[in-house]
C-alpha cells in the first residue's frame, strides 16, 4: 500500500497539472453572487470550501461546471493529455433529484453515461466488468443489480461518486454530498475521497458546511464570501478573524485543536481506507 | 408491400379480415402501438405525461389554423404548431417563469379555447369533433405508409440517442456533467413527442392519445427492474392491447381508440400485482 501511494504522489509537487481559476465573477441582474475569484487546485489536493450561507459556494461549484454564465476564466493543465483537452470534471451534487420509482437499475444509469448502446438493448459484458469495477473502488460493487431508487442515502452518494470517477476526471467536484447521510456513512464516504485523491491524484473541490469534516480531511481551506477571503491549511483559516467572527470564536478553536492533535477525534479509524485503497 | 400485407392477413380464418378497413387498421395498430409505448417510458420517467397530453389537445389549434389558411389537409399545420409548442414549453421550464404544471395548464387552455373559438365560427365545429375521438378504421395504405416513417425515425433516434434521452430523464446537471448538450436534447424529445402525438390525433383521438402513451409504460413500471425489462415490457403491453382492443372494437362496434384503452386498462391493474415484487 506504501509504494502504491508514494508511487501516485508523483505529481503532487510538480506543479504541472492543475485547474486555475482566473478572477471569475459571477452576477444576475444586478446582484453580484461572486467577484475576482482566484483559485489553484493541484492534483492530489482535497480543497475545501467554507463559508456562510449565500455565500456562493454552490454557484461557484456550478460556474465551474459551465451551468452559470462568469467573467474571468479557467485555465487547466492536464495531465497524460494533450494541452488543449477540455477540463473533464466529476460531480457528485447534493441530492440527486430524480424519480424514485423509476425502473433504473445501477447498471442501467453506468451503462447510459458510459456506453453509446441503447440501455433497452441490454448491458453488454464489457459496460458490466466496467461498472463492477467502478463500483468496488467506493465497495458498492454489491448494489450493481439494485433500483437506484432503493439505495439509502449513503449508497446512492457512492453510487454518484463512482459514476463521478467513470471515467477518471481532473477535478472532482462534491457539494456538501453528504446531507441526509447517517455519521457512520458520513465517515465512510469521506474516509474514500480522501483514500481517492491519493490513489487518484486527483483535485477535489469540496463544499462543506460541516467544519469538523472540512479540518479533519482538507489539505487546503477556503473560506468564501463572494470572494475568496482566506486561503490556507485548515488551522491557519480557522484562526483568521473573520472565520470565528462567522462561526463563532470557540467552536473554530475546538475543531482547530481536534485537527492538529492529529485527526484525534473519537468517531475517526481507517477500517473502510484499506478495501478502498488496496 | 400492401397486397402481400392484405393477402397474408385475409388468409386467417376470421371474420374480420376479409375487410380491407381491418387489415388497414391492424398493420397501423402494429406500427403505432410500439412507437407510443416508447415514447411513453421516456415521458413517464420525465413526468411529463400532462405535457404530452396538452400537446393532443393543442392539435385543435393546429386544425384551426390549417382551416384559417384553407389548407385542405390540415395535417402539416398541426404538426408545426405542436413543434412549436413543444419548443414554447422548453424554454418556458428552463427559465421557469411559473411550475411546470402551471405553464403547461395554460398554454392548453388557451390553444383548446383558440381552437374552439375559430373552429366553431358559424356553427361548424361538429365537423371537426372526429378529431376528438379519432377513428383508426379510417386509416388509409397511404397512411401507413407515412405512419412507418415516423416508425422508423423514432426507431433509429431510440437506437442512437436513446441514452441521451435516458441521462437527461434521470437529472438534468448530471447529464450536463457528461457533456451532453441537455438543452438542445429537451428541444428535441419535446419536438419529437409533439410529432407523433399530433401525426397521431386523427386516428386515435385528442380526448384518449395521451392514455395509449402513458398506460403501457404505467404498466411496465409496476413489473420492471431495469430500463431493459421497462422498456420491453410496455412495447407489448402496448402491441397486446392494441391488436385485442381493434379486434373487440369491431365485434363490439365500438370506436378503436377507446376500446384500446379500456384493454390497456385492465393489463394495468392486472400488473398492480407485480408491484410488491419489482419495488423490494
Amino acid at each position: 500500500m506504501n509504494e502504491r501511494r508514494a508511487g501516485a504522489h508523483h505529481c503532487a509537487t510538480c506543479g504541472e497539472c492543475c485547474t486555475k481559476l482566473i478572477d471569475i465573477g459571477v452576477r444576475i441582474g444586478s446582484a453580484v453572487l461572486l467577484r475576482n475569484v482566484n483559485l489553484h487546485m493541484h492534483c492530489g489536493e482535497l480543497t475545501v470550501i467554507i463559508g456562510p450561507n449565500g455565500a456562493g459556494k454552490t454557484t461557484l461549484l456550478r460556474t465551474i461546471l459551465g451551468e452559470i454564465p462568469h467573467s474571468g476564466r479557467i485555465e487547466h493543465r492536464p495531465r497524460r493529455r494533450n494541452g488543449d483537452a477540455p477540463l473533464r470534471t466529476g460531480y457528485v451534487p447534493q441530492r440527486l433529484d430524480f424519480d424514485a420509482s423509476a425502473p433504473m437499475s445501477v447498471d442501467d444509469l453506468f451503462a447510459g453515461a458510459l456506453s453509446g448502446r441503447p440501455v433497452w438493448t441490454g448491458i453488454s459484458a464489457g459496460i458490466r466488468t466496467r461498472v463492477r469495477d467502478a463500483l468496488s473502488v467506493v465497495a458498492a460493487d454489491h448494489l450493481h443489480n439494485r433500483r437506484v431508487g432503493t439505495l439509502s442515502g449513503g449508497e446512492l452518494q457512492r453510487v454518484l461518486l463512482a459514476l463521478a470517477l467513470t471515467p477518471t476526471p481532473d477535478l472532482l467536484l462534491l457539494d456538501e454530498p453528504v446531507s441526509g447521510v447517517d455519521p457512520a456513512g458520513i465517515e465512510l464516504f469521506y474516509d474514500m475521497v480522501s483514500a481517492l485523491r491519493q490513489r487518484y491524484d486527483l483535485s477535489i473541490l469540496l463544499v462543506s458546511h460541516d467544519l469538523e469534516i472540512a479540518a479533519r480531511y482538507a489539505d487546503r481551506m477556503v473560506f468564501l464570501n463572494t470572494t475568496i477571503l482566506a486561503d490556507s491549511t485548515p488551522a491557519e483559516v480557522l484562526s483568521h478573524e473573520l472565520v470565528r467572527k462567522t462561526f463563532g470564536v470557540s467552536y473554530c478553536e475546538a475543531i482547530r485543536h481536534n485537527a492538529e492533535s492529529g485527526h484525534a477525534s473519537p468517531h475517526h479509524h481507517h477500517v473502510h481506507e484499506e478495501s478502498v485503497v488496496s | 408491400m400492401m397486397h402481400l400485407w392484405y393477402a397474408a392477413v385475409g388468409s386467417l380464418p376470421f371474420e374480420w379480415t376479409q375487410y380491407t378497413f381491418m387489415k388497414t387498421a391492424l398493420l397501423a395498430v402494429i406500427l403505432l402501438t410500439p412507437l407510443f409505448a416508447l415514447l411513453g417510458c421516456l415521458i413517464v420517467n420525465k413526468q411529463m405525461a400532462f405535457f404530452s397530453d396538452a400537446v393532443g389537445h393543442s392539435a385543435l389549434t393546429g386544425i384551426a389554423i390549417g382551416a384559417l389558411l384553407g389548407l385542405a389537409e390540415p395535417a402539416w399545420a398541426m404538426v408545426a404548431f405542436a413543434v412549436v409548442l413543444a419548443v414554447v414549453f422548453t424554454v418556458a421550464r428552463r427559465y421557469a417563469v411559473a411550475s411546470a404544471d402551471t405553464v403547461v395548464g395554460l398554454v392548453m387552455a388557451f390553444a383548446v379555447a383558440l381552437g374552439v373559438v375559430i373552429l366553431s365560427r358559424g356553427g361548424g365545429f361538429a365537423s371537426y369533433s372526429r378529431y376528438l375521438i379519432g377513428d383508426l378504421l379510417s386509416v388509409t395504405a397511404a397512411d401507413c405508409a407515412w405512419i412507418a416513417a415516423l416508425a422508423a425515425t423514432v426507431g433509429v433516434l431510440w437506437v442512437v440517442a436513446f441514452n441521451t434521452f435516458f441521462l437527461v430523464s434521470v437529472n438534468s446537471s448530471l447529464a450536463r456533467t457528461r457533456g451532453i448538450p441537455v438543452w438542445p436534447a429537451e428541444a428535441a424529445f419535446a419536438a419529437i413527442v409533439a410529432v407523433v402525438v399530433t401525426v397521431s390525433v386523427q386516428w386515435v383521438g385528442l380526448l384518449i392519445i395521451n392514455s395509449l402513451i402513458v398506460l403501457p409504460a404505467a404498466t411496465a413500471r409496476n413489473v420492471a427492474r431495469s430500463m431493459r425489462s421497462y422498456v420491453l415490457v410496455a412495447c407489448a403491453v402496448s402491441l397486446c392491447s392494441g391488436v385485442a382492443g381493434l379486434i373487440a372494437s369491431y365485434y363490439l362496434a365500438t370506436a378503436t381508440g377507446a376500446t384500446i384503452v379500456l384493454v390497456s386498462m385492465c393489463l394495468f391493474v392486472l400488473s398492480l400485482a407485480g408491484v410488491r415484487r419489482a419495488h423490494a
